[in-house]
Formats: structure tokens, C-alpha cells, sequence
């Protein structure tokens, strides 16, 4: 049976057997007093039953069809072993789906291989039935385990209650578990795979390289060739993007959150604070299509027209540079950025602000300082490591931001300061490399891995020093 | 004040004061200028571009299925967009030239949906062969945006999708009828498709609808669980202190890299199927995960403690007290900080290029395990498209995915509001 | 004491003004040649409110110069309210709405050509918690004369600060440690750095909202030595929960209650022969 259904068969088991619990130890209690109420009897035995089992059909889901492509695969003959290893990965797709009957791939196989792939087939069906059954089985066995060990302790002096709150107690700790599982998952994945990645190509060509070629390894006969996967163009052109949308939201945000912290009556702040609050809730994609159809057009007219006036003049060069200039660069895709980051560093930096304590500002007007004064002299200095914080969190994010990049800064990697130039950036890469036909083996694929594990470990850091930064300034005004 | 002799140095300086103090408001009013400013210009320039997406223009057809011309053997075989277009020249009152150039310009105006059309009513009925059908389908893309002005007869022909002709031809049948603009319902009914006049949101509706709602099942409760076990239960030492630095730091995780643990965890080593909304869920999943907990603890915390104290004092045990009371008073923050979580995750498309939306899907998902489409990413393959008709769709998408995002906004909005009157 | 007395030009003629000459005379610094003391501070008919609610009703109030002025009352009774109308801070909260006459040096503190900034430049205010900016012992004196502009030179500011901080008495323990952060200063020599930064820029008037409320016996007799001896100079208006200290420091009292004045008058007739019984139950220690 499949095994969703068996998971609900054994849903279906369990509430029988509370239900059958509840009313056992009702029974037994004839003219005692129980320990807890029935259905916490009722609801250890259902555990007892069926918890376990459920833990091995949820492990038999999600592991299984990994397990029977490994068992299928393990042994591969003659004539698929000596197939590229991509035809290889069609040929074993094609068997599973054979044996699912699914449509397959469009291959045209050859009649021997066509038999080699019938039995593969044939053998993967009777797998997956034999993992399924073997996964079942156990589960069964499990049931019948459980049940059995614990209906004969069912008492009315039994400690019902506080045994099904310790189950509840584990099952809390596994799901706080899942935070550090998925931090753990992150780093295994990304080192997993940049491994395989650093094994072509050396991590110092790869950190401290000068040029981005990565199409030039895909060409069969150019094995890899060197310095195709250095990554500095586009460490460069991501902190040129990141440097544009500071500039852009820093001033801008900060000055929002001293406007509406310091100045904004409640009526004003009550309009203000969720218009910030949408800007800061539209998803990137339409960020990266306001970049592309609205700023990028608008900016490249703006400096079009700047060269027009001076083409013929003193700076004619520079004017036919403007002239030339393009939708698509490192200015655009950061000042949309920097318009994404204002309410983002605006709101933390309200929240920091509103930290500092009243009893300042009234110190500093009963001084007979002015508001502007109040803040730069007193708030500002009191918040500022509150608000490098804040900073520090928009500037990782300003790393990692995808959309806006990948539709707005162009695509050449290459090493400019130049706003107007189009720039390639770490995360651009990455869907580059990804998105499209995929071989995994490829230093192409697996160099995005390499870039994903870069950006995590920059984020990372940067995240852990801001948010150090951010608590100990809360403490500091607790 | 109090002293109206204040010298004239003095006088001046204070002068200099109130002047610093009215530019530095007037900074922090342009602040906030330029970030509504911003917000107006964005959604003005969506609306501007995608409200014509939800006004579309459909042709009326009587079509004879002329039985010398259909071959029945073959039913598939048959160009039924042809027969229409003759039919259309007809109207006209244009005669074909041998070539059949004139036809071929026809056809060009009308949606292939016609020929399906035919073809679905043949196929339900042989017997309307030798009939008239007449049927109402929608024009074509370029013919649609014509109607709407976006192409223009004074532009140089060779600068448009269309011909002087079928430029006339066009007025034609607008004159004569043949041609009523109407509300486009066919953008909420249908699924992508490579034709823009046939191209709707529906499937990406439905994916990201399926996606979102897998992403909710495991992230709400493993979320809320893990904030209540952090918040009331665990103790408090080295353990949950560095629990709670590495949830912070799984929230200000770029986005992307979630998208390449999807990629490598579910997809290459636990075999799942890409760019199937199960997949994309349990990405999502993960990724909103530390923003539910952080939320769910905050609301945790501002549960008075006299709440515990009142109900530990009855005698309930500690797990009775958190789940009878602390919990459901923690509930209207709790559901405010979800909401939120998935509304950004709604919005989030660079995670699921990662594991391989990105393809072109045209139908509706039939299982969670199908590939499917989702709302931002059809945004980003539309703006990416080629054709100007999708343009305005792209556009229309957008407005579509932010009514949503503006829903769900709405609600968190008025529930925190709620919330915040209670204590 | 008639709260709404619209003749209280000179209410401190008459029947009291007796006893608070002897009380002048026996403080030699301050007698001055005139028998009746100047009258720094004039209220007349002050109302306040917070929003809709009214938190002062009808005070009218005259404080003489170079003395110590109580405000003493229940909690709630608008007595902090109406130390923050001399200086205007109510101005910073929003909502909050001030109508009558408060007068210092004859000049409507309310007035249309009256700017806060100068106004607070000359009424200096201490609050109830030590709130040192979280800068250098130095620069927190230092600030006022710096945002007024009262320093020409390097110099002349750190004279002004060692004046400001010696009239504290604060100079002996912090001389030799001027750049440290004034927030690691213990709680009292906290609050003395703060009226020594009032006291930098010069004002005429002191007003402290309960001083000593955070601060512990010793500390409170220190800041209380320091009150006494500033009152030479200032004129100093106090509010404070402690009837004990009241009576200690100040020369005249006002009695404060539901945001009406009920009595006003010298310390020790309020105290030891008070007119209204609300004012007898409330020293007697009945509420409060």
C-alpha cells in the first residue's frame, strides 16, 4: 500500500486505541481515583502505538525513493557504465519513470540498451515494492510492540499525565531542534557540494582570481581552463551595487526614523508607518521589474541627454560615453536596491531610536537645545551603535539580494567603480549558473555553490557582529 | 525670551540655531518624501502599465465547416484557424490571392484558440461538418493592443507588428461589430501560455496557493512549537542561548541560499521533484520558519506572567498553563507574525529559481509533486518575454500578486491592532 | 488661600510677609536692603491639559528669587505638571495644552516671541532619575554653554565647566577624571553632574522634579546641602514626595491637590499651622 495511505491507516489505529484506552482504564478504575484524567491515558497508549511507527513511515517517504535509487544504481551494467555520465542519469530517470509508469524521457535508446533498460525497470519496481513492504513491516511491528508493552502498565495509579507531557516536551525540543537542523543543513549542502566544486578548481584561482569566464569550461574540448572561475569581478561588482544602495538608503531611511521617532505627531506617524510598511512588503521581483521597465530607461535618458549637451563641447569623450550609456547597470540595480533598504533600515533604526530613553530628551530641551540639536548630539551618539547595527544587517542584506540584480545590472563581470558600467554580482551568478539545463558534475553548476558558500559565510558574519552589536546596545537601555 | 536685550551676537547665533533646526526637519521631511514618493511612482507605474490587461477585445466568428475542406480521417491534421480566417476575409469582403498572403494576415488577428475550438465542437459532434458555428474567441495580441491604442497607425509600418491591412481590416470589423471589448476574465481562467492573448494567472494562482499552503502546514505548527519550547520550557543556559543566535541568524540568511539548500538537500539527495510545489513549500518552509518563532516568542512574552502565576496557582501543570492559557492569549500575535511570514514568502522568488521554477508550465498542477508555477516567477518570465503583449501582463500579475500581499497586510494589520488594545 | 485670587499682584504682602522677612534676614547672602523679597516667578490663572483631561486648575502663584521654593502632594496631584510650565517642557508633549499667565522677570514665559530655547536656557531643570548624556563627564557640562554658544574659546569653556562643576561640588572627586563617561559615576555625584550642567549655562531659575527620589540617604543629604547653597544664587522651585525634605530645604511650600493649589505660604506655617484641614490631613499623613 502506498504510504500515505499507511500513515493514515495507522492514524485511523491510533485513535482506536486511545478510544480503547480511555475506556480500559474507566474500567479499572471502579471506585478508585485516577492519577490523571482518562484521556491522558488514553492518549499515552495512542502514543505508545503509534508514534514510533509514524517516525519510521515519514523516514521511509522522504528517504525512500533516495534509497531505492542507490540500490538501483550500485551496480550498474556494462552498457550504461560506459555512458557519459549525463546519458547515465537520463538512462536511470527513464527506468524509474518506466517502472512508475511515467512518460520518459525522448531519448532514443538503442534495442540493447531498450532491454538493459526494461529489466532496470522491472528491478526498480520490484525495489521500491520491497523497500515499501520492508518499511511497513517494521512499522507494523512497531504497533504491535508498542501496544503490547504498554497496555499491561495501563493502571489508574499510572502517571499518565506527566508521561504525555514529556512526549509533548521532546516533540517541542525536536521542532526548536529544526532551527539548528536547517543552519546545519545550510553549511553541510554548501561545503558538500563547494568540496566537489574546489576539487577543479583551487579556492585561492577561485577567491582571488580576475576573470569570470564560466562558459568557457563548458566547451568539452577546454578542460577548465584556468582562471575562467575567478570571483573577484564579481565580489567587486556586488559591493559597487551594495556601496549605491547604501548611499541611496542610509541617509534616507535614517532620516525617516528620526523624522518619525523625533518630529511626526501620533496622527502623522499612524499615516506614515504602514505606507513604509507596504514599500517594505513589496516582493523583490517587483522591485527588479520597477528597475528594469522604470529606473533603468529613466536614468539611462538622464545621462543620455547630460552627453548630448556635451558631445562637441570640451568633453566630447565624455559626452559620447553618456551617449552610449545603458539600461542595465550597477546604478539602477542599486538605487532600486537602496529604495528596497529604506524602510527596512528605517524601521530598525525607529525601534533604536525609540529606544533611547526619555529621560535624555528631556535632559537635553530643559537644556534649551533645539530637537535637531537633541538628536545629533544626544540620540544620535546615544543610538549610534544601535544604528551601525541596523546598517550592518542592511548592508548583508543588500548582499544577498537577488531579483533586483538579476534583472537590472547587466551581466558582464568585470572589475569597474563605475556606477554606469554593467556589473555582474555573486547572487546574478548564481541564478545564472543554475537556472537553465543542468549537469551536476559540471564545474559550471557546482561553481555556484562555491559563490552560495562565499555569500554565506559574508552574510553570516556580518549578521553575527550587527546582531551582537544591536543586543548589547538593547541591554545597555534595558 | 525673558531677557528681550539679547545681544546682537547672541541674537544671531540663535538666529543660525532655528534656521539648522528648520533645515534638519526639512531633511527629514524630504526623507520621507522621497520614500512615498517612491512607493507612488512604483505602484503608479504598475497600474499604468497593467491595468489594460483586465480589458481585452474577442472577435465573433460564424465559421462554415466546409466537408470538401476537413479532412475527416485526420481531424488533427486540419488548419481550422485557416477556415475561420476565410470566414473573417469573407466578412471583409477581401478575396484571397493564390498565395493565400491575405489569409495568412487574417489568421494573424484571431486567436488560435478558434481552431481549438472547432476542433473540440468536431470532435464532441461530427455532425456540425457542413454547418455554421459561430463562435466568439479573443483577437489576437498585437490586434488586442491595437484596439487599446498601444500600437498606433502613425507609427512607420515596419516599426509595428502589423500591416496597413490588417490595420484597415481591424477598423473594419470594430466598425461592423464584429469586435466588442470586454473585462478579461480569460487572465484569471487561464494558465501561462506562449500566446499572450491565451495567457493567464491561474496556474501560477494555484501554485503559489498550493505552495504557500505546504510551506503553512510545516512551518505554523513546527514554528510555534519551537517558540513555545524556547519561550516556557527550555532552560535557560548555554543551549537555548545559542538556539536563539542561530534562529536570528537563519532570519537574516539571504534568501537565495535557502534556495540551494532546496536544491541540494530535497532535490539531489532526498530525490524530490523540481520545481514541484511540494518542494517549493518545504523551501519556503524553512525559510520562514526563524521569522515564526521570533514572532511567536515576542507574542509569548508579552503574556503578563500573572497569567502563568494564576494558572499554575490552580494546580494545572506547566504544559496544561501554556497550551490553556498562555498560548491562546499569545494566539492574535501569533497569527499577526504568520501572516507576515507568509506574506513575504509569497512574494519570494529568488529560492524557487533555485530549484528549477523557472520552466515553462502551461497547465494547472494536479498533485503537489507536478511541476507547477508560482506567482513572482511567472512575473519574472513574463517580464523577461519577448513580446510587447506580454508587457502589460507582467504588469497585470504584479497587480495581482500585490492585491494578495495587500490582503494578507490588511489582515495582520488589523489583527496586531486587536492585539494591542488587550493589555 | 483663594486659588482664582486675580488680585494676587502681590500676595506676598500682608499678614505672612512677617515671618519671611526674619526668615531672609537670618540667611545673610541673601538679605538684601529691601524687606520684601523680588518675585522672580508670577503665575496668574494657569491651566493645563493632557489631551481632553485637565491637569491644573486656575493656579496662581508668585516665587520669590533666591529661595527655595516647595511643591509638595499627592501623586497625580499636578504638581510635576506645573513645574514643567515654568519651562515649557509640556511643549514636547504631544497633546498637552497650557492657558494663564506664568511670568518670569515680568515676561510672559507663553508669549508669541518667546522661544523655548532661549526660555530654557535660563531655567535650568534637574528630573528625578540622573540622566547624564552618555558622553564624557566634561562634555556633558560642557554642553549647554556649547549649543548656546556661551564659550569663545577652548579655554573659556573648560573655565566654565570647572566653575559649573566646583558650584555642584562635584570638582574635588571628578578633577581628575573629566573624559570618563558620566553615566559610570555613582547615582548622587550622577544627579550633581546634572545640576552642574544646568547650572553651566547660566540660568536664573533651578527647577527640580523630585531630585532625590532615586538616590539613597547620603547622597540626598549631599544634593540637599547643595540646594541650600545654591539658593544664594537662583531661584530654586522643588517638587518632592518627602514632607521631610520639604521642610528641610525650601522656605516657602505650596501645597498641591487633584491639580488645584489648596494652600501656599511659608514652609513652617504650612507646616506647623496649615489653613485648609486637606493640607493638615495630608502632612499629618491621612493620604497621600
Amino acid at each position: 500500500m502506498p504510504t500515505p495511505l499507511a500513515i493514515a491507516a495507522l492514524l485511523v489505529v491510533s485513535l482506536a486505541v486511545y478510544a480503547l484506552g480511555r475506556r480500559r482504564v474507566g474500567r479499572l478504575s471502579e471506585g478508585q481515583s485516577l492519577h490523571s484524567l482518562p484521556g491522558y491515558y488514553g492518549l499515552w497508549i495512542a502514543l505508545w502505538t503509534g508514534a514510533p511507527a509514524a517516525l519510521v513511515l515519514l523516514l521511509l517517504m522522504a528517504g525512500g525513493p533516495r534509497l531505492e535509487s542507490a540500490l538501483l544504481t550500485a551496480n550498474p551494467p556494462a552498457v550504461v557504465a560506459a555512458m557519459p555520465s549525463e546519458t547515465a542519469q537520463a538512462f536511470w530517470s527513464d527506468a524509474k519513470a518506466l517502472a512508475d509508469g511515467q512518460s520518459t524521457t525522448r531519448i532514443a535508446w538503442s534495442p540493447d540498451e531498450r532491454k538493459v533498460l526494461k529489466e532496470k525497470a522491472a528491478e526498480a519496481a520490484a525495489l521500491e515494492s520491497r523497500i515499501q513492504l520492508g518499511g511497513q513491516a517494521a512499522a507494523l511491528v512497531l504497533v504491535l510492540a508498542g501496544f503490547l508493552l504498554a497496555w499491561p502498565r495501563l493502571a489508574p495509579q499510572l502517571r499518565a499525565r506527566n508521561r504525555v507531557e514529556g512526549w509533548i516536551g521532546v516533540l517541542l525540543a525536536l521542532c526548536s531542534a529544526a532551527a539548528v537542523l536547517t543552519t546545519i543543513g545550510i553549511i553541510a549542502s554548501l561545503l558538500y557540494e563547494s568540496l566537489r566544486f574546489f576539487h577543479s578548481v583551487p579556492p585561492l584561482d577561485f577567491l582571488f582570481g580576475l576573470d569570470w569566464q564560466p562558459q568557457i569550461a563548458m566547451r568539452e574540448d577546454q578542460v577548465a581552463a584556468k582562471g575562467a572561475f575567478g570571483a573577484v569581478p564579481l565580489f567587486v561588482g556586488t559591493f559597487l551595487v551594495m556601496i549605491i544602495a547604501m548611499c541611496v538608503a542610509a541617509p534616507v531611511g535614517l532620516f525617516c526614523a528620526i523624522y518619525l521617532s523625533e518630529y511626526a505627531g501620533p496622527r502623522t506617524r499612524s499615516v506614515i508607518k504602514p505606507m513604509l510598511e507596504i514599500l517594505a512588503g513589496v516582493p523583490t521581483v517587483v522591485y527588479g521589474f520597477f528597475a528594469a521597465l522604470t529606473v533603468g530607461p529613466a536614468l539611462r535618458g538622464f545621462f543620455n541627454y547630460i552627453g548630448s549637451w556635451l558631445v562637441q563641447g570640451p568633453f566630447d569623450p565624455l559626452g559620447q560615453y553618456l551617449m552610449a550609456v545603458q539600461n542595465e547597470m550597477a546604478l539602477t540595480a542599486g538605487v532600486v536596491m537602496g529604495i528596497m533598504l529604506i524602510p527596512y533600515i528605517s524601521s530598525l533604526s525607529d525601534d533604536i531610536i525609540n529606544a533611547v530613553p526619555q529621560s535624555l530628551r528631556d535632559g537635553s530641551y530643559a537644556m534649551g537645545a533645539t530637537r535637531s540639536e537633541t538628536v545629533k548630539r544626544v540620540i544620535l551618539p546615544a543610538a549610534l551603535p544601535g544604528v551601525m547595527g541596523a546598517m550592518l544587517l542592511a548592508v548583508s542584506r543588500a548582499i544577498g539580494e537577488t531579483m533586483i540584480v538579476t534583472m537590472a545590472s547587466g551581466a558582464q563581470a568585470r572589475i569597474t567603480a563605475n556606477p554606469l558600467d554593467s556589473v555582474s554580482t555573486v547572487t546574478f551568478q548564481m541564478v545564472q549558473l543554475l537556472t537553465g539545463d543542468q549537469e551536476f558534475d559540471s564545474p559550471k553548476t557546482l561553481a555556484a555553490f562555491g559563490l552560495g558558500l562565499t555569500l554565506f559565510l559574508v552574510t553570516l558574519t556580518l549578521n553575527v557582529i550587527a546582531l551582537q552589536v544591536v543586543q548589547r546596545y538593547r541591554q545597555a537601555y534595558d | 525670551m525673558t531677557d528681550p536685550h539679547l545681544s546682537p551676537a547672541a541674537a544671531s547665533r540663535l538666529k543660525a540655531r532655528h534656521a539648522a533646526e528648520r533645515r534638519f526637519r526639512l531633511y527629514g521631511q524630504l526623507a520621507i518624501l522621497v520614500a512615498l514618493g517612491f512607493l507612488a511612482v512604483l505602484l503608479a507605474r504598475v497600474v499604468h502599465q497593467g491595468y489594460s490587461t483586465f480589458w481585452t477585445h474577442s472577435v465573433t466568428l460564424s465559421v462554415y465547416l466546409d466537408p470538401a475542406r476537413i479532412d475527416r480521417s485526420d481531424l488533427e491534421g486540419n488548419n481550422f484557424d485557416y477556415l475561420a480566417a476565410g470566414d473573417l476575409l469573407k466578412r471583409l469582403e477581401v478575396n484571397d490571392d493564390a498565395l493565400g498572403l491575405a489569409s495568412g494576415e487574417a489568421m494573424d488577428l484571431v486567436s488560435r484558440d478558434i481552431g481549438f475550438a472547432l476542433l473540440d465542437r468536431i470532435k464532441a459532434d461530427p455532425r456540425v461538418i457542413g454547418t455554421t458555428l459561430t463562435l466568439t474567441v479573443p483577437v489576437k495580441a498585437n490586434a488586442d493592443l491595437y484596439y487599446k491604442g498601444q500600437i498606433r497607425r502613425e507609427t512607420p509600418a515596419e516599426d509595428r507588428k502589423l500591416s496597413n491591412r490588417q490595420i484597415d481590416w481591424l477598423d473594419q470589423m470594430k466598425r461592423e461589430g464584429l469586435v466588442k471589448g470586454h473585462f478579461n476574465s480569460g487572465f484569471f481562467t487561464r494558465s501561462d501560455s506562449t500566446e499572450p492573448e491565451q495567457a493567464g494567472v491561474l496556474g501560477a494562482v494555484v501554485g503559489s496557493a498550493l505552495m504557500l499552503l505546504v510551506a503553512a502546514l510545516i512551518a505554523v505548527p513546527t514554528g510555534v512549537l519551537a517558540a513555545v519550547w524556547l519561550e516556557e520550557f527550555a532552560p535557560k543556559g548555554r543551549l537555548s542561548s545559542f538556539i536563539e543566535v542561530n534562529i536570528n541568524n537563519l532570519a537574516a540568511v539571504p534568501s537565495i541560499v535557502y534556495g540551494l539548500l532546496g536544491l541540494v538537500l530535497f532535490i539531489n539527495w532526498l530525490g524530490f521533484p523540481r520545481s514541484a510545489p511540494l518542494t517549493g513549500g518545504m523551501v519556503l518552509a524553512l525559510m520562514s520558519l526563524p521569522t515564526i518563532i521570533i514572532a511567536t516568542r515576542a507574542s509569548l512574552k508579552s503574556v503578563p506572567p500573572s497569567i502563568r502565576e494564576a494558572a499554575l496557582g490552580m494546580g494545572a501543570s506547566r504544559t496544561q498553563t501554556v497550551f490553556h492559557h498562555v498560548l491562546p492569549q499569545a494566539m492574535p500575535g501569533v497569527m499577526t507574525g504568520v501572516i507576515l511570514a507568509l506574506a513575504h514568502a509569497l512574494g519570494e522568488t529568488a529560492p524557487l529559481l533555485m530549484i528549477g521554477m523557472v520552466a515553462f508550465t502551461p497547465g494547472l498542477p494536479e498533485t503537489l509533486q507536478s511541476a507547477a508555477s508560482v506567482l513572482p516567477v511567472q512575473i519574472f518570465i513574463w517580464e523577461n518575454a519577448a513580446e510587447a503583449a506580454f508587457h502589460e501582463r507582467t504588469a497585470g500579475a504584479i497587480m495581482v500578486l500585490l492585491a494578495f500581499m495587500i490582503v494578507m497586510n490588511t489582515a495582520a494589520v488589523i489583527l496586531r491592532s486587536r492585539f494591542e488594545k488587550r493589555w | 488661600m483663594v486659588m482664582s485670587d486675580p488680585s494676587s499682584e502681590a500676595p506676598l504682602s500682608g499678614p505672612h510677609s512677617m515671618p519671611h522677612d526674619t526668615q531672609v534676614r537670618a540667611t545673610p547672602v541673601a538679605a538684601g536692603a529691601s524687606s520684601q523679597p523680588d518675585i522672580k516667578i508670577h503665575c496668574a490663572g494657569v491651566d493645563a491639559f493632557y489631551g481632553e483631561k485637565q491637569a491644573l486648575f486656575d493656579i496662581s502663584l508668585d516665587i520669590p528669587d533666591r529661595a527655595v521654593m516647595a511643591f509638595i502632594g499627592p501623586s497625580g496631584c499636578g504638581k510635576s505638571t506645573f513645574l514643567r510650565c515654568i519651562n515649557r517642557m509640556n511643549d514636547t508633549i504631544p497633546g498637552a495644552r497650557v492657558t494663564g499667565r506664568i511670568e518670569i522677570d515680568g515676561q510672559d514665559v507663553n508669549g508669541k516671541d518667546v522661544d523655548p530655547v532661549v526660555l530654557r536656557s535660563r531655567v535650568g531643570m534637574v528630573f528625578q532619575k540622573p540622566n547624564p548624556f552618555p558622553k564624557s563627564i566634561f562634555e556633558n557640562v560642557a554642553y549647554g554653554p556649547r549649543i548656546h554658544g556661551l564659550a569663545t574659546s577652548k579655554s573659556e569653556l573648560a573655565d566654565m565647566v570647572e566653575v559649573a562643576l566646583k558650584r555642584a561640588g562635584l570638582w574635588d572627586e571628578v578633577a581628575d577624571r573629566l573624559q570618563q563617561p558620566g553615566n559610570g559615576l555613582s547615582g548622587g555625584q550622577q544627579q550633581r553632574l546634572v545640576i552642574a550642567r544646568a547650572i553651566a549655562v547660566q540660568p536664573r531659575v533651578i527647577l527640580m522634579d523630585e531630585p532625590c527620589s532615586a538616590l539613597d540617604p547620603i547622597a540626598t543629604a549631599r544634593i540637599e546641602e547643595l540646594i541650600d547653597d545654591l539658593r544664594r544664587q537662583y531661584c530654586i522651585v522643588i517638587v518632592t514626595h518627602s514632607m521631610a525634605q520639604a521642610a528641610r530645604v525650601s522656605q516657602r511650600t505650596a501645597f498641591f491637590h487633584l491639580g488645584r493649589l489648596v494652600e501656599h505660604g511659608m514652609t513652617e506655617e504650612i507646616f506647623t499651622n496649615p489653613r485648609e484641614p486637606r493640607t493638615q490631613d495630608y502632612i499629618t499623613g491621612r493620604y497621600g
